[in-house]
């Protein structure tokens, strides 16, 4: 059985004249260990569907069920990275892994939680700023951190929001090896969403594209076979990944475009002329139209 | 160990002696102390013609009160009684100076009057009290209270009575208006429900206030020996300055970034580890912003309050000496109203450098 199956689930916002619908029919399930990448240009709803996958909204119509369990709200058995980092910066980086640690293992002793903490921090390679503040971290480490978080909670499956969207490309190829590596390390069940295709090649065992919305739906999946580790340098000369990344990037495109001409409404514009500034001056006026 | 001390000035807001630690450092010493001129001598500068500006229109205003007594006693009495007036008011006699701006070399002369008093009035406390002492300690075994020192409060008596009363305005303030912003903001409901209540009491003048609990303390207090006039000043204090804390909080509350809810969310935090550790922390800087308004309104409506309530402080010192109309009477007011200005400012301060420990950088 899939640890996590989403059947028929669709959402949307809004009501009367202004409803929109948002996503549509959506069915995906997710064995355990996979490693699952959602692509999709933005305001699909990728943030949606992760946000019904940890619990934070409820679907309209459908299910989203965890062990064959439907999700009735958030948990610590699903770990969030957001795309925002969401650190509290009020805490140092420590105590920012332990608010979540102390939630989690409740039970655990002091010494055991302090061990815990520090060896998700070194497993992000932030030894050295764990008493730091997020203020002065930059973007790429307080994502670490944020990862760390998500991890140390020890989830069964891990939920990435565009967790690397916010960072710049050298950062970004950095961090997306080190997530993959810790994943590699205990085979975690992951979901990350995305709007980059190279990401999810790099990263996941699937690929999933979301049509663009209203009405956005999973398109048909695309395996990634490569073996691991992947390193990008030399999946970028392999022609598989090319054939791989241009048909993904086709089917997007198509999608898209088939969107534009959907949306090809024309808009009547109201006939204004412009109103010149020598005429809109007050006692001026007179004189001008007089003077003509 | 420098940028230690300079990091510590900046949060007590003595940010300006930076460049003068820098220069005494050896860096930099000529640029830095450049800057601490700059940024020192002009608001010492603008002190002095604040004060040479205040001396020329008072010396103008003493002429004028002065040419008008002399006037008045030429047309009522004559001109012989126009010169001996003339003659008093340059001899510097006290009966007839003019009553008026007191000028800065008059204020200090008060000021030095009061410290004077403050002086011989708690040397007289320290003798009362070893007259006293074995009595007391005898009434003590009987069980019975101490007696008391009963004679007039010095200048500075009346100062610490004044900050009493307003730590316990503020206080009060504090443990009201904290609590129920916490509880108005987290539910919309709620805000909704008692945002026409706010809206309209927040405007309601000191002076209203005081009556109001004037009305409620009187019927509610029938013990004598309870320090009334205390408790009425205080309370009117606390009620008039805790609305900006109370919309503050509320606001701060109701306004957490979703994201940190979010993080709250998703790891299952409970009601009561939700609000201290994820929305207190998130609001307080919105919370201290209105702590230090509230600080600065409780000063403010303090005078005016004691001024009314007969309560002993700063407001009934001034109202006495307004009363009292003695020669230096003028000068007197002056010196308090600087002392409130500048109690005031430290206050402020004070509350600032709270704000500064207590709050987070955003990230």
């Amino acid at each position: 059985m899939a640890l996590l199956e989403i059947k028929n689930v669709s959402k949307s916002y809004g009501s009367g004249s202004s409803k929109v619908d948002v996503l549509t029919d959506i069915n995906l399930s997710v064995n355990e260990g996979e490693f699952v990448a959602i692509v999709g240009f933005s305001g699909s709803g990728k943030t949606t569907l992760i946000n019904m996958i940890s619990g934070l909204q409820f679907p309209d119509k459908g299910v989203v069920l965890l062990h064959g369990n439907p999700i009735t709200g958030p948990g610590p058995d699903r770990g969030v990275i957001f795309q925002n980092y969401s650190l509290l910066p009020w805490l140092t980086v420590y105590k920012n892994i332990k608010l979540a640690v102390d939630e989690v293992f409740p039970k655990m002793t002091r010494k055991d939680k302090d061990k815990h903490i520090k060896k998700y921090i070194a497993m992000v390679n932030l030894s050295h700023a764990i008493e730091k503040m997020p203020s002065e971290l930059s973007g790429g480490m307080r994502q670490r951190v944020s990862v760390a978080r998500a991890l140390a909670m020890d989830p069964e499956v891990l939920l990435m929001d565009e967790p690397l969207s916010a960072l710049d490309a050298l950062t970004r190829g950095t961090l997306q090896e080190e997530i993959v590596k810790i994943w590699s390390q205990d085979k975690k069940t992951a979901i990350l969403i995305t709007n980059d295709v190279d990401e999810g090649i790099l990263m996941a065992d699937r690929i999933i594209p979301l049509t663009p919305g209203p009405n956005a739906t999973l398109g048909p999946e695309f395996k990634i076979n490569f073996e691991r580790p992947r390193i990008l340098t030399e999946i970028n000369r392999d022609p598989e990944y090319k054939r791989l990344r241009n048909e993904i990037l086709d089917y997007l495109m198509e999608v898209g475009a088939t969107r534009r001409q959907v949306s090809d409404q024309k808009y009547l514009l109201p006939n204004i002329q412009p109103t010149l500034p020598s005429k809109s001056l007050f006692g001026k006026r007179k004189k001008l139209v007089s003077n003509s | 160990m420098k940028e230690k001390t300079i990091r510590t000035l900046k949060s007590i807001g003595l940010g300006f002696l930076e460049p003068l630690i820098r220069a005494v450092s050896g860096e930099e010493p000529k640029k830095n102390l450049g800057t601490f001129v700059k940024g020192t001598m002009f608001p010492i500068a603008s002190i002095f013609l604040f004060i040479a500006i205040w001396h020329f229109s008072a010396t103008a205003l003493f002429n004028k009160e002065a040419n008008v007594k002399i006037e008045k006693a030429r047309t009522e009495q004559g001109e012989e009684a126009a010169l001996a007036m003339k003659a008093c008011i340059v001899s510097g006699d006290v009966s007839c100076q003019p009553n008026t701006l007191p000028s800065p070399v008059q204020v200090l002369a008060a000021y030095k009057t009061l410290w004077r008093d403050h002086v011989e009035i708690s040397q007289k406390k320290d003798e009362f009290k070893e007259k006293v002492a074995s009595t007391n300690a005898k009434r003590a075994d009987q069980g019975l209270g101490p007696i008391k020192y009963t004679g007039r409060p010095s200048f500075l008596d009346q100062i610490i009575t004044s900050l009493k009363t307003v730590a316990a305005g503020f206080l009060l303030a504090l443990l009201v208006a904290v609590p129920i912003g916490i509880i108005i903001g987290l539910s919309d409901t709620l805000r909704n429900s008692f945002n026409w209540l706010i809206q309209i009491l927040k405007p309601v003048s000191p002076v209203v206030w005081l009556l109001l609990v004037f009305m409620i303390v009187k019927t509610v207090i029938t013990d004598p020996n309870m320090d009334k006039s205390f408790i009425i000043s205080f309370i009117s204090v606390g009620l008039c300055a805790m609305w900006a804390t109370l919309i503050n909080t509320s606001m701060g509350v109701s306004s957490v970034d979703k994201d940190y809810i979010n993080v709250s969310k998703v790891l299952n935090l409970s009601i009561g580890q939700n609000i201290f550790k994820i929305i207190l922390p998130a609001s307080f800087p919105l919370i201290f912003t209105g702590l230090r308004i509230t600080v600065s309104v409780a000063w403010m409506v303090l005078i005016a309050i004691e001024l009314l309530a007969q309560s002993p402080g700063l407001g009934s010192f001034v109202w006495e000496e307004f009363q009292n109309g003695a020669n230096d009477s003028n000068a007197k007011i002056i010196v308090a109203m600087f002392i409130i200005g500048i109690i005031g400012f430290l206050l402020d301060r004070i509350m600032l450098t709270v704000q500064n420990l207590m709050t987070f950088k955003k990230a």
